[in-house]
C-alpha cells in the first residue's frame, strides 16, 4: 500500500508489556498501553493506558477538544489516515500489537469497525450496495444470495430491516439522518468486526433517532465489543458500562484522569476533576 | 398605542429609517443595472447568431442542406461543402479527449488524493502555467518540435505495427490530425485536470473516511467513494475540455495541414473548422465564399451548443436521478 505511514523507527519503544487478561469476569480484548498521538507537531494525547473489556460498552466522556474522537481513531489506525497523524505506544488485540511492523492497517479495520459522528452512507449507491461495500472489498466475488443474506442480517443487527426492506435499490441518501447512522452500523456490521468504534454516533440525530440508536447498541453488545465517544454524559450513564474520563492537562493534549464501572464513575468519582465535570461544573 | 415606544422619535432612530430608504431606493438601482448587464450578454449572444445567419445567406441560399454533406471546396467554381471540415474537427477533439481524459483524471487524483501535501501546490501551479500558454505558441513548439516526432518515430511506427487498420494506413506526413490530437491533448489536459481536481477536492472527507474503516486500501477508496462521488463534475470536467477542443483555432491550423480531404487515415492532413475559416478568411472574396465560411462558423457555433446542452443533460440527469431517490 502507497499510504505513508508516520510510525515511529524505533522498534524498542514499540514493544508491549504483559498483555492482561480476565479483568472482573469480563475479559480484556484491547489493550492499550502509554498511547500518545500526534497531528504533525501537536500533541492530541498523551500516555493513555487502558484496558477495553470484550462484549461490552465501554463510553469515553469528556470535553470537546480532549482528544476523545484521536483517541477511537487510534483504535482501528484511522488516526494515520488523517493528515499528519503519528501515534507512539501500544494497542493490543488479542495480546497482538496492531501497530507492529507487519500489520497491514487495513486487516485491522476490518476487524475492528467504525461509525462516525455524521452519517456518511455512499450516495451513489443503493441501500443495498452501502451495505454490502465492505464484503465487496474483502472478495473479488460473491454469490448473490450470499450478499443478500449479510445485507438482511446486518440490517436486522442494526434495526433498519423493516424500514428499509422494500426499498434496497433506492439511494442511502433517501434516508432520514438516524436512519442514515444505522445504514452505516449496519455497513459496519457487514464485514463482521469484533470491535465497532463509535465516535460520537447520536450528536447530529434528534432524540428519538438517538434511543434508537443506544437500544440498538445495549443489543449488540451482546455479541461484540463498543466503544462509544459521546460528549453526552446521561448518554454514557445511559448505555455504557465502562466509562473512561478523559481532559485536557496544561499542554492542551489529552490524558485518561479516570477509568472504572460506569455506575462507580457517575455516582462515586474518584477524582475531584471527573466530580467537577461531571456535576456540571465545567464543560 | 401598543408600540408606543418603539415609535418615539429619537435621533438614531431617524437616522436609521432615512438610511433604509436609501438602500432601498440603491437596491433598486443595483438590481436594474444588473439586469441591464445580463442583458448585454443575451444581446451579444443572439445578436451573433442573427449576424451569422445573415451573412451566410448566400451560402445557405445556394447550396442548402447539401453544405453540410458535400465534401468538395472550389473557390474557383464557388462549389463548396462542409462535410471535411466537420469531420476534421469531430475527429481531432476525439483524439485529443481519448489521448488528455487518463492523463488529467490521473494527475488529479494524484494531486488530491496522493500527493504530499509540499508537491501539491507546485504541481497545481505548473499545471495551471501550461493553461496560460498562448496558443500560437503551442502552435510554433506542435510545427517545429512534435511535427517531426509524429512523422517518425510515432506514425512510422503505428503504420508498421497497426498498418492494416485504416486508421494507420497512409504516408506519415506528420502535419495530420494525429499531431492536431496530440496538440489538442496538451491543450484541454490544464483545464480537464483543474476542474476535476477541484471536483474530488469537494468530496468530504467522511466519505473517505468511510471507506478506510471498512478495511478499502487508498485505491479502493478513490475508485468506489471518491470517483462516484463527484462524477458529475468530472463530466463536466471533460466537457469543458471538449468544449476547447472544438473551437481551438490557432495551434490545430499550424499543425493540421490543411488538406480539405476526407480520409480515414489519421496520418493524412486535414482540416477542422476552425482552421478552415482561420486560413481561408483573409483571402475570401464574393458573397458565396464568404458566406460559406460565415456558415461554417455557424456549424461550429452549433456543435458547440450541441455539446453543451447535451453534457448540461448528462450532469442533470446524474443528479437528479440521485434527487429523485432522496
Amino acid at each position: 500500500m502507497a499510504m505513508v505511514y508516520n510510525l515511529v523507527n524505533d522498534n524498542t519503544q514499540r514493544k508491549p508489556k504483559e498483555y492482561i487478561a480476565n479483568l472482573e469476569g469480563k475479559k480484556g480484548i484491547l489493550e492499550v498501553q502509554d498511547l500518545s498521538a500526534w497531528y504533525g507537531d501537536t500533541l492530541a494525547i498523551k500516555h493513555i493506558s487502558m484496558i477495553i473489556k470484550s462484549q461490552a460498552i465501554t463510553a469515553i466522556i469528556g470535553p470537546s477538544g480532549c482528544g476523545k474522537s484521536t483517541f477511537i481513531r487510534c483504535l482501528n489506525r484511522m488516526h494515520e489516515v488523517s493528515h499528519g497523524g503519528r501515534v507512539e505506544g501500544c494497542v493490543l488485540l488479542d495480546g497482538n500489537d496492531i501497530y507492529a511492523r507487519d500489520v497491514d492497517p487495513v486487516v485491522i479495520r476490518r476487524r475492528i469497525g467504525m461509525v462516525f459522528q455524521k452519517p456518511a452512507p455512499f450516495p451513489t449507491m443503493s441501500i443495498f450496495d452501502n451495505v454490502a461495500a465492505g464484503i465487496r472489498l474483502t472478495r473479488l466475488w460473491t454469490r448473490r444470495w450470499e450478499l443478500e443474506e449479510v445485507v438482511e442480517r446486518s440490517l436486522r443487527q442494526a434495526a433498519l430491516w423493516d424500514e428499509v426492506k422494500d426499498k434496497l435499490n433506492q439511494s442511502g441518501a433517501s434516508l432520514s439522518g438516524g436512519q442514515q447512522q444505522r445504514l452505516c452500523i449496519a455497513r459496519a456490521l457487514a464485514v463482521e468486526p469484533e470491535i465497532i468504534l463509535l465516535d460520537e454516533p447520536c450528536s447530529a440525530l434528534d432524540p428519538a433517532a438517538t434511543l434508537k440508536i443506544e437500544d440498538l447498541m445495549r443489543n449488540l453488545a451482546e455479541q461484540y465489543t463498543i466503544v462509544i465517544v459521546t460528549h453526552n454524559m446521561q448518554q454514557a450513564a445511559r448505555v455504557s458500562d465502562m466509562a473512561a474520563f478523559l481532559l485536557m492537562d496544561q499542554d492542551r493534549a489529552g490524558i485518561l484522569v479516570e477509568y472504572g464501572k460506569t455506575s462507580q464513575l457517575f455516582t462515586n468519582p474518584k477524582d475531584k476533576r471527573t466530580e467537577d465535570y461531571i456535576t456540571g461544573r465545567f464543560g | 398605542m401598543k408600540c408606543n415606544d418603539a415609535n418615539t422619535i429619537s435621533p438614531g432612530r431617524m437616522r436609521s429609517w432615512r438610511f433604509s430608504g436609501y438602500s432601498r431606493y440603491s437596491d433598486r438601482i443595483f438590481s436594474n443595472l444588473t439586469l441591464v448587464f445580463a442583458l448585454v450578454i443575451v444581446g451579444i449572444l443572439l445578436g451573433l447568431v442573427v449576424v451569422l445567419t445573415i451573412d451566410a445567406m448566400p451560402a445557405i441560399r445556394r447550396f442548402g442542406l447539401a453544405f453540410l454533406s458535400s465534401s468538395t471546396w472550389d473557390p474557383v467554381r464557388e462549389a463548396f461543402g462542409a462535410l471535411p471540415a466537420i469531420y476534421g474537427t469531430l475527429l481531432s477533439s476525439a483524439i485529443g479527449l481519448i489521448i488528455a481524459v487518463p492523463i488529467s483524471l490521473g494527475a488529479a487524483i494524484f494531486l488530491v488524493e496522493l500527493a504530499p501535501s509540499w508537491l501539491k501546490g507546485p504541481a497545481s501551479l505548473v499545471i495551471e502555467m501550461l493553461a496560460a500558454i498562448p496558443s500560437v505558441i503551442i502552435g510554433l513548439w506542435g510545427l517545429f518540435v512534435l511535427v517531426p516526432f509524429v512523422r517518425s518515430p510515432i506514425e512510422s511506427w503505428l503504420g508498421s505495427k497497426l498498418g492494416f487498420l485504416p486508421l494507420f494506413q497512409g504516408p506519415p506526413f506528420g502535419v495530420g490530425f494525429l499531431a492536431a490530437g496530440i496538440i489538442l491533448a496538451i491543450m484541454v489536459i490544464p483545464i480537464i485536470t483543474a476542474v476535476s481536481r477541484d471536483a474530488m477536492r469537494a468530496v468530504p472527507n467522511e466519505q473517505r473516511e468511510a471507506m478506510f474503516a471498512l478495511g478499502a486500501t487508498r485505491w479502493e477508496t478513490i475508485r468506489q467513494a471518491v470517483l462516484p462521488y463527484c462524477r458529475s463534475g468530472l463530466v463536466g470536467a471533460i466537457i469543458l475540455g471538449l468544449g476547447r477542443a472544438l473551437g481551438e483555432t490557432m495551434a490545430v491550423t499550424m499543425v493540421i495541414g490543411n488538406s480539405y480531404a476526407l480520409t480515414a487515415s489519421l496520418f493524412s492532413p486535414g482540416a477542422t473548422i476552425a482552421s478552415k475559416i482561420a486560413s481561408e478568411f483573409s483571402e475570401a472574396s464574393g458573397g458565396v465564399f464568404i458566406g460559406s465560411l460565415v456558415e461554417l462558423a455557424l456549424i461550429l457555433f452549433a456543435v458547440t451548443l450541441l455539446v453543451n446542452v447535451a453534457a448540461r443533460l448528462l450532469v442533470w440527469r446524474m443528479t437528479s436521478v440521485k434527487a429523485a431517490k432522496e
